[in-house]
């Protein structure tokens, strides 16, 4: 990277090559893209023209995203996936933050084995059977909470967290104690206002992995009314079950082909990560060299 | 503060009654009657509550719940009251009963080929956009290539269905001019290759950010020094740039060897259904049908455990083994 290096400039072969290498390694991951949302977009000929997957939509008709809107399964599994993924980060956040702060008092009451208690959970994780079974003895199965409880704490985010509050001056939290102040106001009042960047991305985290969760759903909803989006996806679009028009809500008087309509499915699911994903690509990469320096 | 002049009293009374109440010495100086300690950070300890419930409830009581794996499990029993049955539930691992040995198989082949195919790629990339003169150019190419890292596994089986399965992209361009289409995503042969070409496409862009950062670490006076001594980019490459990532190299390397046993659960088993148990069963998913699917709690949890153990096994190891090459390792022990 140095002032040097960039002055005695590559061949120009070099170059060419270089630059078709990189927009072939990017066409890869756009393309698929573009087929999905001209897909979700097209019209039931154009759809049969192209045998299933249209790349280019000669005209654009939003059926297929009126009738999964229509409250049908899609629309029950979005509120769901939206709901576990608010109530989730929520719970997440609170607990670990308050224990992240917990564990960043060094000297305190058991901070030591409890720091190590969460450190080990980096280490191995118990299982699946026996995960299940807990999970089935709290009489959790079938409950939205069985997509919340079981993940709601990563011990890396709890780390980073606590690397992050230690990192915050002493003075500003002693000068409170003499004040007089608890540590939940100090918590309150001082460290969480200083932390705003670190809690936002770790905040993200948690939502992306709740949104993205597909298979605690699997272990432990059998009803299918309450399958979050990742799953109807894996039913309707992976696996290709039909979806006819009682599935998607009894308003629709058009049923979109099928094509689409599994796209559409596919772009409401997309949509909420492309929005956070400016934010996640920013953060994500420093919250990565952290966890990494100082985990 | 004001109270300087009397602190080595207040502090040292607390100390002389421990003397002379306790039956054993204070080991230090200034330690504090555990009760006393634990009234003082009363606060502390109600703000670890929440999250502490969750480590010991779905992280040590799940992993204490492995006791299952001696018993003969009954459902309808309590947790824990079930008869042991000592090692009778691993003889499928000792006495090597086909099914298993195929999962195991399955999965070191699998470990084998990712790291020969997937490990590289995210050094090859990221030594590409590092080379690169415009600073423009590699951040739009990096927000391109970081994204598939945030999708789902669903999602991306989803989408390379729509490319090269069996009624997608590829295919539907081969009938249109008059060929016959290709299986590549029902096909057992295949199966390795479609799991591998999927993890790259995932995750290469993600792998990239910490070869970047190593990349940006690396000493620019030793490039000029090279270049002075007439090191063509080439010798650059080999003498300069890869000597400066290799313990970055040589730690993730060891990190992926002691993850061995884990290959992706969840991208296997949404696409397992369309290629068979024999090209697609691995360890995580032979626990899943067996255990959850099947019903057999007892050898799948057994299974599950020894996996568990020999994969901490593995990474203790793996660590061991950075430290006597001299990098440092992800724990310091």
């Amino acid at each position: 990277m140095s002032a040097s290096r960039r002055l005695d400039a590559p061949p120009m072969p070099a170059r060419a090559v270089k630059g078709i290498a990189l927009t072939v390694i990017c066409a890869l991951v756009i393309i698929p893209f573009v087929g999905i949302v001209s897909t979700s977009l097209a019209t039931r000929e154009q759809v049969n023209a192209a045998g299933g997957f249209v790349l280019f939509p000669s005209s654009v008709t939003w059926d297929a995203y009126r009738s999964i809107f229509a409250g049908g399964v899609v629309s029950q599994a979005m509120l769901v996936s939206i709901g576990i993924t608010v109530v989730g980060t929520a719970v997440s956040l609170v607990a670990s933050t308050l224990l992240a702060y917990a564990l960043s008092r060094q000297g305190s009451f058991g901070q030591k084995p409890m720091l190590m208690l969460v450190l080990l959970t980096l280490l191995f994780s118990p299982g699946m059977i026996p995960n299940y079974l807990v999970v089935k003895e709290f009489g959790l199965l079938d409950s939205y909470w069985a997509l919340i409880l079981p993940t709601a704490l990563s011990g890396f985010n709890v780390i980073v967290l606590r690397s992050f509050f230690m990192g915050i001056p002493a003075e500003l939290t002693d000068s409170a104690r003499i004040d007089g102040a608890g540590h939940l106001r100090i918590f309150t009042n001082i460290v969480l206002p200083l932390s705003k960047a670190v809690l936002a991305v770790i905040g993200l985290f948690y939502a992306v992995g709740y949104w993205n969760a597909f298979f605690n759903a699997l272990l432990y909803m059998n009803d299918s009314g309450k399958w979050p989006l990742q799953l109807v996806l894996r039913t309707y679009v992976v696996n290709n079950a039909e979806l006819g028009a009682s599935d998607l809500g009894a308003t629709v008087d058009v049923v979109p082909p099928q094509a689409s309509v599994q796209m559409a499915i596919l772009v409401v699911t997309i949509v909420p990560i492309l929005i956070v994903y400016p934010f996640l690509q920013r953060h994500f990469a420093k919250g990565v060299l952290t966890g990494a320096v100082k985990g | 503060m004001s109270h300087t002049a009397t602190d080595p009293v207040a502090v040292r009374a607390p100390e002389a009654r421990a003397v002379t109440g306790a039956t054993r010495p204070p080991s230090r100086r200034h330690k504090q009657r555990w009760y006393r300690r634990l009234h003082r950070d009363r606060a502390l300890i109600l703000m670890a509550v929440p999250g502490m419930a969750l480590v010991l409830g779905f992280h040590y009581l799940p992993l204490i719940g492995n006791v299952i794996a001696f018993q003969d499990y009954v459902p309808f029993l309590p947790f824990g009251s079930s008869p042991w049955v000592g090692l009778e539930n691993f003889e499928v691992i000792l006495n090597g009963d086909p099914a298993f040995l195929r999962a195991l198989r399955n999965t070191l082949v699998l470990t084998l080929v990712q790291v020969v195919f997937v490990f590289p790629a995210p050094i090859a990339l990221a030594l590409l956009l590092n080379s690169l003169l415009s600073e423009r150019i590699k951040r739009v190419v990096q927000s391109i290539l970081y994204l598939p890292h945030f999708l789902s596994w669903v999602i991306v089986v989803a989408v390379f269905q729509q490319i090269v399965g069996g009624s997608g992209l590829i295919n539907n361009t081969l009938r249109a001019n008059g060929l016959d289409p290709i299986s590549l995503m029902g096909n057992s042969d295949l199966f390795v290759t479609l799991l591998t070409t999927q993890v790259i496409w995932k995750d290469t862009g993600w792998a990239t950010i910490l070869f970047l950062a190593a990349l940006s670490q690396i000493d620019s006076s030793l490039y000029e020094a090279a270049s002075v001594d007439g090191a063509s980019r080439i010798r650059q490459l080999w003498h300069v740039t890869l000597p400066g990532i290799r313990g970055l190299i040589i730690l993730l390397l060891i990190l992926r060897l002691g993850d061995s046993l884990t290959v992706g659960f969840e991208q296997i088993i949404l696409q397992q259904h369309s290629v068979g148990l024999a090209a697609s069963e691995v360890l995580d998913t032979y626990v899943y049908n067996n255990g959850i699917v099947g019903g057999q709690w007892g050898v799948s949890a057994a299974v599950g455990l020894v996996k568990g153990v020999v994969g901490v096994i593995l990474v203790l190891g793996a660590n061991k083994v950075a430290h006597i090459f001299g990098e440092a390792g992800v724990y310091k022990s």
